[in-house]
């Protein structure tokens, strides 16, 4: 196989809207649901995940000729786990607070099914170059996933939205549904993300047979 | 042309019901309900029963027109819905949580799963559940005394009827609903005439209410005096607190509860069972809502497995053991 370089920004989009790791794939639901209680925890556990994605799955693509077919669901697990370690340490040392939010959730990220999926399905096969891109599609667009479902509970479930000291609006408007911070808040945010998707991914479908 | 012989397909026993009229029935069941409520609670009972029926009929058309289904709000189930919620809400509510709340039952609860007949849950039952989750301090505090309209300091009676298995409510108060409750739960009269009204008209199956009354009064006999047993008040049971509606108006609900006539007992016995072990060993004063939300899920199962014999089947089974 060698380096496609027409695919490259196709590789990178189709994370967005097609492959969409949360919202059409369903994959890497525990941190979706568990972190997403506001916009911030979301942007920094996309971070996260973006880190350990993009070095995962360049790894695995520079050693896909190397791995054996039979054990190769180990050696992705160790290779996942470097770069897992790394970002733990990191955040440990630069944001404490953060990391004593995300806790378990940041070493969990070894066993992350959207890491695994893009390693299975894609560097597994693909070159180098189409795997990072493919990496940076994946995490970016989970990134933008994990804000949008943190802000739309943090903003209904508290009435603002706070980014560091700034906090908007000043005052809530309205009176905040408690439920939007629980569990089944975030069953009801993503329920509602995914059926709109789906129209979206329905309509363009459409659109294209036309 | 008398005597021509017609053959044609089933089903060859037809009804003439139809779901504008079993709706209708419904609509003027809850009437009583409704009206005691107003006279109890005051004028706001009726603004919220308004609001809520509004926001559910609102939140039906719109959808629908914005999906491009064909708008069915002229089969007065969405009325039902906006009607159910509100009778279970505090008096003192303020008006915009009826609004959300109706808009929740049609839209999340009801349409997105394809509307009437594809809801797996009871959506004024849903809304409900959401709301208690989302503004708890309006859901649990909003009481108003029965006749003087004002606000009701003291906890509801049902969280010290589980307490102490006693109230200090007579009989005839609990009858005519005079004590603090949701606008619709409180006048027993009135939802017994309902209740029966849907009976005689054959809309809903007796064995629900029956087997949920029925259960949670024996349970609440058997285990609701704190320290002793078979001492318990079982009329205080079903009376205070929200059994009444649940059982005649929401486990009977036609898309959430089972087909089969034993099913239906299955049904009521479940909801029974849950609201007792939820007031006398759960965390909440009452739980009815959770009940029936509960054995909505549990419909399909009881639906599967509860099935009718069929005419003339099961005689092998009798030749094996030897019988006739």
């Amino acid at each position: 196989m060698k380096e496609n370089r027409a695919s490259l920004g196709y590789d990178f989009i189709k994370g967005f809207i097609k492959e969409n790791p949360t919202f059409a794939l369903a994959v890497g639901m525990c941190p979706t649901l568990a972190v997403t209680t506001c916009l911030v925890n979301g942007f920094w556990m996309g971070v996260a995940v973006i880190f350990v994605l993009t070095f995962s799955n360049v790894l695995i693509s520079l050693l896909r000729k190397l791995i054996p077919d039979e054990i190769r669901i180990p050696v992705f697990i160790i290779m996942i786990a470097t770069p897992v370690v790394i970002v733990e340490l990191v955040m440990k040392a630069y944001l404490p607070e953060m990391y004593s939010i995300l806790g378990i959730f940041v070493p969990l990220i070894v066993v992350n099914c959207i890491v695994f999926h893009r390693a299975e399905a894609f560097a597994y096969r693909n070159p180098v170059l189409n795997s990072a891109m493919d990496a940076l599609g994946s995490g970016m667009a989970f990134t933008l996933n994990l804000m949008l479902i943190g802000g739309i509970r943090e903003f209904l479930g508290t009435g603002q939205i706070a980014i560091g000291n700034v906090v908007f609006p000043k005052a809530p408007l309205f009176e905040p549904a408690a439920v939007m911070l629980t569990p089944p808040g975030g069953f009801i945010t993503l329920g509602v993300l995914m059926a709109l998707l789906n129209i979206v991914i329905a309509r363009v479908g459409k659109r294209k047979q036309a | 042309m008398g005597d021509r012989l017609l053959v044609t397909p089933s089903p060859h026993v037809k009804s003439t019901k139809t779901v504008q009229g079993i709706m209708l029935d419904v609509v003027i069941a809850l009437c009583p309900a409704a009206i005691a409520g107003t006279v109890l609670f005051g004028f706001r009972s009726a603004l919220i029963i308004l609001v809520s029926v509004a926001s559910a009929v609102a939140s039906e058309a719109l959808y629908q027109k914005a999906v491009k289904r064909q708008v069915s709000i002229n089969d007065f189930s969405a009325v039902i819905t906006g009607l159910l919620l509100a009778l279970t809400l505090p008096p003192h509510v303020p008006l915009w949580i009826p609004a959300i709340g109706a808009a929740f039952a049609i839209v999340l609860v009801k349409q997105v799963f394809g509307g009437l007949g594809n809801n797996f849950l009871n959506p004024a039952l849903a809304a409900r559940a959401f709301l208690l989750a989302a503004w708890p301090l309006h859901m649990t505090q909003d009481w108003v005394n029965p006749m003087t309209y004002d606000a009701a300091t003291s906890a509801t009676p049902l969280a010290g009827f589980n307490a102490t298995g006693q109230t200090a409510f007579t009989l005839k108060q609990m009858l005519l609903g005079q004590r603090p409750g949701s606008i619709g739960e409180t006048c027993i009269l009135a939802l017994l005439l309902g209740g029966l009204y849907l009976i005689v008209r054959d809309i809903i199956d007796y064995r629900i209410p029956l087997g949920y009354l029925g259960t949670l009064a024996i349970g609440t006999w058997i285990f609701g005096k704190p320290g002793a047993f078979f001492q318990g008040d079982p009329l205080g049971a079903i009376f205070l607190g929200g059994a009444f509606i649940g059982a005649f108006f929401m486990a009977t609900d036609y898309v959430t509860s089972p087909v089969t006539p034993r099913g239906r007992l299955y049904m009521g016995i479940g909801c029974g069972l849950i609201t007792l072990v939820i007031r006398l060993w759960g965390g909440y004063p009452e739980g009815v809502t959770y009940a029936i939300l509960f054995m909505n899920l549990v419909t399909p199962l009881i639906d599967k497995y509860v099935v009718p014999r069929y005419y003339g089947s099961g005689h092998d089974k009798m030749a094996r053991k030897g019988g006739r």
